[in-house]
């Protein structure tokens, strides 16, 4: 009998698959906007909420989603009035973030699931863990596949959106509080440090060999895809990191495609005909008096 | 009520910190009228579109869109915007085909977009001349055609006004005769349009009015300028930064 016969190995593989596919999906916009590090902090952030939820043994998840919603909405609001100390007050929210959750993991004493959050351990994913991240991955995929006409619009040229009338502040919000519940999603299977990996490297590969916004979107949810189930089938069985496992697999897919395209364009350049012009030059370049 | 002006800026104020950039500038653009912006670097013509578009916070005096205050006004479909240069969003590829597309999003709306909607952005794309890159990415275009682009884009929402803030800067010149060419057939159709331009080159016939800005203030409003002294000149390239004080005179009509 196979290994993925048993509910927890098919609870492992929906759950990072969930966050496969989700994960570039939110973070195309991120990447669009040049934040593609801001995943990153909002896990950070998040780690406060599992703490807070360990500490009053309600669940982790849940907590953290609401934690990482605040968080995500302050990072907006100090993005948009962002003044020169704009870096500096990210930087205390994320650090100030992880040190609230260390510290109020290790005051509940279960410090040592501590690592299954931040790394992820989707081999532990409990039935309710399973409907939380089914339940917010598919809200995830509606608002970033649904709006994307409009979150395309504000994240390509903010100012353009404003002067088309469209909610630019709500659009923004909407954007910071997906990319929380995306964190948190994927904060079982993948887990908090390492979630912000899918929501770039993949968008990265994709936009290597794309030409439009709407074809990378697609390719980067593919390939977050693949990574996933590649993760958790080679590492799933024997247990062993499978969250950095498909984060090795999203890297190994960009280097691919990588040097794939980087071969192709060289093969390509070579091939370009060389000579003698078409035809003559228009009179209007000849005819330069001085 | 029956409203003429379409754009009307009064005694507009605009500080960055303490620099005063705008000190006082009255601009109105009429329906159907076609009013350039005329000035140096550094004059203000630029801040003053971005102030009557709410991109840039007035600090004294009022505008009006269509007749009803800045603060009230929502028919932002009325409104075509061209900026400057396509905005600092580049992370990610997008086709031409997509930039233009979200032009139409003031007037469509929050509906899925309808089949006259991807007719009118498909027209604005005809219009341009770029039919044949709809679906290239926007950054392996020349400057010239990221600008037609983003023309494209303004006029994919069928805007009554449109609002341009350096249009031809950079641009090559047969670029500069399709944009003129569109130009000419929105404003044949009735539109109004204001425009930021350091230099006319193929625009000058269209335009009915220039507005001279000069250190935050209106140095001339009324026939386009003959350009004098060493503007003049058919070779003057337009590439040196003005002396700071650069008497008024220079920019008067003769």
């Amino acid at each position: 009998m196979s290994i993925f016969a048993y509910q927890f190995m098919q609870y492992a593989l929906l759950g990072t698959a969930i966050t496969g596919l989700t994960a570039p999906a939110l973070g195309v916009y991120l990447v669009q906007r040049r934040l593609s590090l801001i995943g990153d902090g909002i896990g950070h952030v998040a780690l406060t909420g599992v703490g807070i939820g360990v500490l009053m043994h309600k669940s982790p998840v849940l907590v953290a989603t609401v934690v990482a919603i605040i968080g995500a909405v302050a990072v907006e609001i100090i993005r948009e009035r962002s003044k020169t100390s704009g870096d500096i007050a990210l930087a205390i929210l994320f650090y100030g973030g992880i040190s609230g959750g260390v510290f109020l993991i290790g005051l509940s004493g279960a410090s040592q699931g501590l690592n299954a959050f931040l790394f992820g351990s989707p081999l532990t994913i409990s039935d309710a863990d399973m409907v939380t991240i089914a339940v917010l991955g598919v809200a995830v995929l509606v608002v970033s596949i649904g709006l994307r006409p409009w979150l395309f619009a504000v994240c390509q040229d903010e100012e353009y959106a404003k002067v088309a009338g469209l909610p630019v502040r709500t659009l923004n919000v909407i954007v910071a509080v997906t990319a929380a519940v995306t964190v948190t999603t994927a904060m079982r299977s993948i887990g908090l440090l390492l979630v912000s990996a899918l929501m770039v490297v993949p968008v990265a590969t994709a936009q290597l060999v794309t030409r439009g916004f709407r074809t990378t979107m697609a390719l980067s949810m593919a390939l977050g895809l693949t990574s996933a189930v590649l993760g958790v089938v080679i590492a799933g069985p024997s247990d062993t990191a499978v969250g950095a496992t498909v984060v090795l697999f999203a890297i190994a897919l960009f280097l691919v495609v990588a040097v794939g395209s980087a071969g192709l364009r060289a093969w390509r350049r070579r091939s370009i005909p060389t000579g003698h012009p078409a035809c003559d030059p228009p009179d209007v370049l000849l005819k330069v008096d001085r | 009520m029956f409203v003429t002006e379409v754009l009307q800026v009064r005694h507009g104020v605009v500080a960055y910190g303490d620099r005063p950039v705008l000190r006082g500038v009255d601009l109105t653009v009429h329906g159907g009228e076609v009013v350039a912006l005329l000035g140096a670097n550094g004059s203000g013509k630029s801040t003053l579109i971005k102030a009557a578009l709410g991109l840039v916070p007035l600090a004294g005096g009022e505008v009006r869109l269509f007749g009803t205050p800045l603060r009230r006004f929502r028919q932002w479909p009325r409104i075509g915007y061209v900026p400057q240069r396509l905005g600092a969003g580049g992370g990610v590829p997008a086709t031409v085909g997509e930039v233009v597309a979200a032009g139409r999003l003031a007037r469509r709306g929050w509906r899925p977009a309808s089949s006259a909607d991807k007719a009118a952005v498909t027209a604005a794309i005809e219009s341009v001349g770029l039919a044949d890159r709809v679906r290239d990415p926007v950054s392996t275009l020349s400057g010239g055609q990221q600008q037609r682009t983003l023309i494209a884009r303004a006029l994919a929402g069928e805007p009554e006004l449109l609002i341009l803030d350096e249009p031809t800067a950079g641009v090559d010149a047969a670029s500069q005769e399709t944009f003129a060419g569109a130009l000419g057939d929105f404003v044949a159709k009735g539109g109004s349009v204001a425009l930021v331009a350091h230099e006319l080159g193929p625009l000058a016939p269209l335009i009915d009015r220039a507005v001279v800005l000069h250190d935050g203030l209106v140095a001339h409003d009324g026939p386009v300028p003959e350009p004098a002294g060493h503007h003049a000149h058919p070779e003057h390239d337009h590439v040196h930064p003005h002396p700071p004080h650069t008497p008024p005179s220079l920019w008067e009509a003769p």
